[in-house]
């Protein structure tokens, strides 16, 4: 389908709302995306037409939901480039997927195994490591982050050795936009012998992903950047390393058979889906993987990428800004602090403008402590945002800097 | 509480934000009250005297002479420092009775700041009037 910004905000309702006696411009896409009607509509007419438990149903209805719910199940698939549906298990989002590797996982770590993840990392990929750390032993190593933003590569293959047991690495960071090289990255940990991560949240929006080519072992999503809904992500695993990855949560569904005296375990993806899963919001995903798909990839990258160019660019004569998060290959975040504010008082006079934007530290401690400053206000781009609105956000961006110099 | 006489620092206040007509100078006048308040010393700058639940740093130190409650206060946000002083001038330099009986949300609304007063707002103004209250009131 051809890429018509207009047509694509008509599916967006509330793009028309006003914020403040302003037109919104939103610009908090890295941290959660708007819905078009068609996920709503999924989800809606699931709901109205046949809804039910998933799985193991011997009525019409149980049977038609499964159906929409595996269906849902396969568009990941197809969207992430996995051999098959059975490497997708879904889960609340991509906070959970890292949880779910970091759990499954934790029975190879023994003291002194070490974890190699990143200063760019999110918290969700550093925590659920902790955690290993805490209870297990395992030494946590993180890959510098350069001046730019890059990760110093030199340093993370010397950090490679026979201890690395697993690596886990944003491909696309929330804060800075910069794109890494994990298939490089994914080839030199399985050299090591270690299993290799990648946490997906950001790039799985921008980028197209194709989970063989990269070689990675374990790839997380989320739903709701993806112009999806809430609560439901998933993650991407080879048959061998979900086969190896001990279940998270027990209950129904994750069972092959309960005895009293011992329990044998469904294969996966099922093994790690205990419960009832958020069934219309997977089928809401799924909606959202077909809304996307019907746009180029490369269509959607130029457009975002110009939008973030002309934001920068606007800014670029303003010698208050500094803008952090400088590498080539990066997707439209555009993280920048205004000198002598504070990214708060940014943000709350930005939004006066109808611009939404996020301020403060992104879950991203250690990246802040990097870079030695606390927060930062970051403008990130998506699918229906326009050149006007990036016009709009220099603009509210220049007047900030008149309250606040 | 419409009718409430204020303290005359209390009512300068208000006279002074009655003069702005708009949400921009209203901001200004906030900035400019915040950059006017003394900076607290670094070593007051404690975790301990840290309020919760604001998305900025905010800092409270209170200190009671004479019955009477002072307290002084920093941010590392300028329209947060704002706040921060009109609230220091709202409760700082009273007694616990004087404190107990100021209507926050009335002045913030006449200074037309009630936005800021949500709970749910990541400000924190709202933490820092609790924790005055809490500090005199016990």
């Amino acid at each position: 389908m051809t890429f018509d910004v207009q047509q694509i905000r008509s599916q967006f309702p509330v793009l028309a709302r006003e914020i403040n006696d302003y037109p919104l411009t939103y610009l908090d896409n890295a941290a959660s995306a708007q819905k078009p009607t068609a996920v709503m509509d999924a989800m809606t007419s699931q709901t109205e037409r046949a809804y039910a438990n998933v799985h193991r149903g011997l009525h019409t209805m149980a049977n038609e939901t499964t159906e929409a719910f595996e269906a849902a199940r396969g568009k990941v698939a197809s969207f992430l480039g996995a051999p098959s549906d059975k490497n997708i298990v879904f889960t609340r989002g991509a906070t959970e997927a890292l949880n779910l590797c970091a759990y499954g996982l934790a029975h190879m770590i023994e003291p002194g195994d070490e974890i190699i993840i990143t200063q760019m990392e999110h918290h969700s990929n550093i925590v659920p490591w902790h955690f290993l750390r805490e209870r297990h032993g395992a030494v946590i190593k993180f890959v510098p982050v350069t001046d730019e933003g890059a990760l110093d590569l030199g340093a993370y293959k010397a950090m490679l050795g026979e201890k690395t047991k697993i690596v886990s690495i944003v491909h696309m960071s929330n804060v800075l936009g910069t794109v890494n090289p994990i298939k490089d990255m994914a080839t030199w940990a399985h050299a090591a012998g270690a299993i290799f991560i990648s946490d997906g949240t950001q790039a799985a929006v921008h980028m197209d992903i194709d989970v063989q080519d990269l070689g990675v072992d374990l790839y997380c999503m989320t739903g709701h950047k993806l112009y999806g809904p809430t609560a439901i992500g998933a993650l991407y695993g080879t048959s061998a390393t979900l086969d190896k990855m001990q279940p998270f949560n027990g209950g129904g569904e994750m069972i092959e058979d309960v005895f009293e005296d011992r329990v044998t375990y469904n294969d996966a993806p099922y093994k790690f889906e205990a419960g009832t899963p958020p069934i219309l919001e997977a089928i809401g995903l799924g909606a959202a993987i077909d809304w996307v798909r019907q746009f180029s990839s490369e269509d959607i990258r130029q457009h975002e990428m110009a939008l973030y160019h002309a934001a920068r660019d606007g800014l670029a004569d303003m010698n208050s800004i500094q803008v952090v998060g400088t590498t080539a290959d990066k997707g439209p975040v555009l993280s920048f602090n205004l000198k002598g504010a504070h990214a708060h008082d940014l943000a709350q006079i930005l939004d006066k403008y109808g611009v939404a934007v996020r301020a403060g530290q992104h879950c991203t401690q250690p990246l802040m402590a990097r870079f030695g400053i606390h927060s930062t206000a970051r403008a990130s781009f998506g699918i229906y945002n326009t050149l006007d609105e990036a016009e709009r956000f220099v603009e509210a961006v220049r007047k900030a800097a008149r309250f606040l110099a | 509480m419409t009718c409430m006489t204020y303290p005359e620092n209390i009512q300068d206040l208000i006279d002074d934000f009655a003069f702005l007509d708009d949400w921009e100078d209203r901001y200004m006048h906030v900035i400019d009250l915040g950059k006017a308040l003394p900076p607290l010393p670094l070593e007051a700058k404690t975790d301990v005297n840290k309020v919760k639940g604001c998305a900025s740093q905010v800092w409270l130190v209170s200190d009671q002479k004479n019955d009477a409650w002072k307290f002084s206060g920093d941010s590392d946000a300028h329209i947060v420092k704002g706040l921060v002083a009109i609230v220091l001038e709202i409760y700082s330099g009273r007694t616990a009775e004087e404190i107990s009986k100021l209507d926050a949300n009335d002045i913030l609304s006449k200074l037309g700041l009630s936005e800021h007063l949500s709970a749910q707002r990541a400000n924190g103004l709202a933490a820092m009037i609790a924790r005055i209250k809490t500090e005199a009131l016990g």
